[in-house]
């Protein structure tokens, strides 16, 4: 069952230009399900169709097997979390997180229990009677929760639920998010411009950009196969490189040149032509050289302690980033020889996954976070 | 020598400090003076007030406050005002915020141009529409009736202003949020918006019960009878009425008009706490 997006569009009655255009997805029961993409790309928008804030201009929406177009967002049965919590401040923690069950005329009793269960859940019993002024930014976000978890329906929508705290509380709320939507087994569809998020909560990710899905598929799935330029480098810390190359010859070949050193030997051949060659920052290697030799300069190095990020200069005036584990000690203009280590991605004319060389690896995995 | 820069910063501060205390205390005693004066003349016999011996001589007394509860109708003027401003009060709370509801949470045909001829109603002075509101209320048939200093004032264009830029200022993911609780337009202007609003809606109140605590020429148009007649006419009545000019009881008088408006300014002033809102969003 689960929730299900046919060729939904939105236009704005001020513009012929829809803010998105034919997204189909499918939202498993029980999934997390992340919206990703970069500010403005219409993410909110569709969440917000979802929830039937905003009226849907064209496709269809169906939950659990219903058609929902037309339905007010309160006979959809879900609850929603918002980016600015949307807590009302006259109110106690505890009569914000009653206010939508009250609103729903449910049994007094039964609210009582559910307002304690869900503050329990969300370790604020002792902040139960509180005005959300008294309260810290993280404690807010947990009453913006408490509220969803309070309510009886089992789909939940946020809206970039985190952006508003600092770091480190978001690695931790990260977690517990995941953690309760599993408890609850509560589908669960999250928008965040954070690829971090995505990577580290999804179950499944949709990548949003230009008011079209780029991809839909596992987080991994998008790491390890990116279907184009943008899911390619909007995945992964610090960014892919992508690098132009040619193939040798005038027949069908394995090898993508890029320059003397920087070389890229696929599983299957390829037609002539010239490519974009997507690597991952810790699939290339480098090696310093002496003198004027080598095919780029260093510009930049930033020492994380268990890894080394590397900024160079191709000599066709690219910026590339390397990185290597541990701690490498390597000058500023020092001239290095950068090299593929192996897995690579080829982009065609139109910015579109054509060919991969290597399998998945595990190892690929280490660049995000 | 180290300290000389810190010396000088510290000297300026001083004399600005001491000019802005100054010029305050100036300006302080220029609008407090007459209140004063007022007051203090109030205890002070009628004679001693005629002579002009307002310092020293005479003996302070509550005998003018005395005679204007006892021999003055000033409590059933004071009664007069009160009902009329608490209906014109709560008239305005509901109706301005109704007003500005619609203006801020509703989509409507041409909504921005009903809301500019709203504002355009208060470039009218109320002089220029008392001789047709005074025709109105005379074909209705309500002079020399409570009703006649209510209904004429039951809605505000400055009310309505005002607190549709309140309401501007709810978070629209609060509407949304409600929305997804299923809060009809009626539950979230009570439950929601209402509350939220509670500074902008003291605020409003004590600027419409104080603008109808001080009606004056309206009440005196269309009123004609002693046990109708609000405060501020009541004060003229006492005034040119009687007998001999008994100042002192006059003037007691007026401290009496006074005070429930310095009430509701205090009540009022203590809302005016401002943070009420916090924590709403981010």
């Amino acid at each position: 069952m689960g929730i299900e997006l046919k060729g939904i569009t939105k236009t704005y009655d001020h513009s012929d230009k829809p803010v998105l255009s034919e997204v189909n997805a499918e939202v498993q029961d029980g999934e997390l399900f992340v919206i990703v993409g970069p500010s403005g790309c219409g993410k909110s928008t569709l969440l917000r169709m979802v929830a039937g804030i905003i009226p849907i201009s064209d496709g269809i929406l169906k939950i659990n097997g219903q058609v929902m177009n037309n339905v007010p967002p309160k006979d959809r049965n879900l609850s929603m979390v918002f980016q600015s919590y949307a807590l009302y401040p006259f109110l106690s923690v505890a009569d914000n997180v009653a206010f939508g069950l009250k609103a729903r005329k449910m049994a007094a009793a039964e609210i009582t229990q559910r307002v304690d269960d869900a503050l329990k859940m969300v370790n604020l019993t002792q902040y139960r009677d509180r005005k959300p002024r008294e309260l810290s930014g993280g404690q807010r976000q947990r009453v913006a929760l408490a509220r969803a978890i309070a309510s009886d329906s089992k789909i939940c929508l946020m809206d970039e639920p985190l952006s508003n705290l600092d770091a480190q509380l978001r690695v931790r709320m990260r977690s517990e998010i995941r953690e309760l939507q599993r408890k609850l087994g509560l589908t669960l569809i999250y928008v965040t411009h954070d690829q971090t998020e995505a990577m580290t909560m999804a179950d499944h990710v949709m990548v949003l950009h230009d008011q079209h899905v780029q991809q839909i598929d596992s987080p991994l799935g998008i790491y390890n196969h990116p279907a184009n330029h943008f899911v390619a480098q909007f995945f992964g810390t610090p960014q892919i490189n992508l690098l132009t190359a040619t193939t040798s010859g005038q027949t069908a070949t394995t090898k993508l040149i890029v320059d003397e050193f920087l070389q890229v030997e696929l599983d299957a051949p390829i037609a002539t032509g010239t490519y974009t060659v997507g690597i991952r920052p810790n699939q290339l290697g480098l090696k310093p050289v002496n003198g004027n030799e080598g095919n780029a300069t260093v510009i930049n190095v930033e020492a994380l302690g268990d890894q080394t990020i590397i900024e160079a200069v191709m000599d066709n005036d690219v910026e590339i980033r390397i990185v290597k584990d541990g701690q490498v000690h390597i000058d500023l203009d020092q001239r290095v020889a950068v090299t593929a280590l192996g897995p690579a991605f080829v982009f065609d004319e139109n910015e579109a996954l054509i060919a991969e060389q290597g399998g998945v690896k595990d190892d690929r995995i280490v660049a995000v976070n | 020598m180290e300290n000389t820069i810190m010396k000088q910063a510290t000297k300026k501060r001083l004399l600005g400090n001491t000019f802005k205390y100054l010029l305050l205390g100036i300006l302080a005693f220029i609008v407090i003076f007459p209140f004063a004066l007022g007051i203090w003349t109030s205890f002070l016999p009628s004679m001693d007030i005629a002579k002009g011996t307002l310092w020293g001589g005479g003996q302070l007394t509550l005998h003018n406050y005395v005679t204007a509860f006892t021999q003055t109708k000033i409590l059933r003027y004071l009664l007069n005002s009160l009902v009329i401003a608490t209906l014109v009060t709560l008239a305005h709370l509901f109706f301005c915020s109704l007003g500005a509801y619609a203006f801020v949470f509703l989509d409507f045909k041409y909504r921005d141009f009903f809301f500019y001829v709203v504002l355009g109603t208060m470039m009218l002075p109320f002089e220029a529409e008392v001789i047709p509101n005074f025709a109105t209320v005379k074909m209705l048939g309500l002079l020399n009736h409570y009703s006649v200093m209510v209904i004429p004032f039951l809605t505000s264009a400055f009310g309505i202003f005002m607190l549709r830029q309140t309401f501007k200022q709810i978070p629209r993911d609060l509407k949304e949020a409600a929305d997804v609780d299923g809060l009809s337009h009626w539950q979230f202007y009570w439950k929601v918006v209402m509350p939220y609003s509670k500074i902008s809606l003291c605020t409003l109140a004590a600027y419409s019960f104080l603008g109808a605590w001080n009606q004056y020429l309206w009440p005196m148009l269309t009123t004609f009878s002693d046990h109708l007649r609000p405060v501020q006419d009541g004060l003229r009545q006492l005034q040119s009425e009687e007998t001999f000019n008994d100042w002192g009881m006059v003037q007691a008088s007026a401290a009496i008009v006074v005070v429930p408006t310095l009430i509701v300014l205090y009540i009022g002033q203590h809302y005016f706490k401002s943070g009420l809102n916090e924590g709403s969003v981010k």
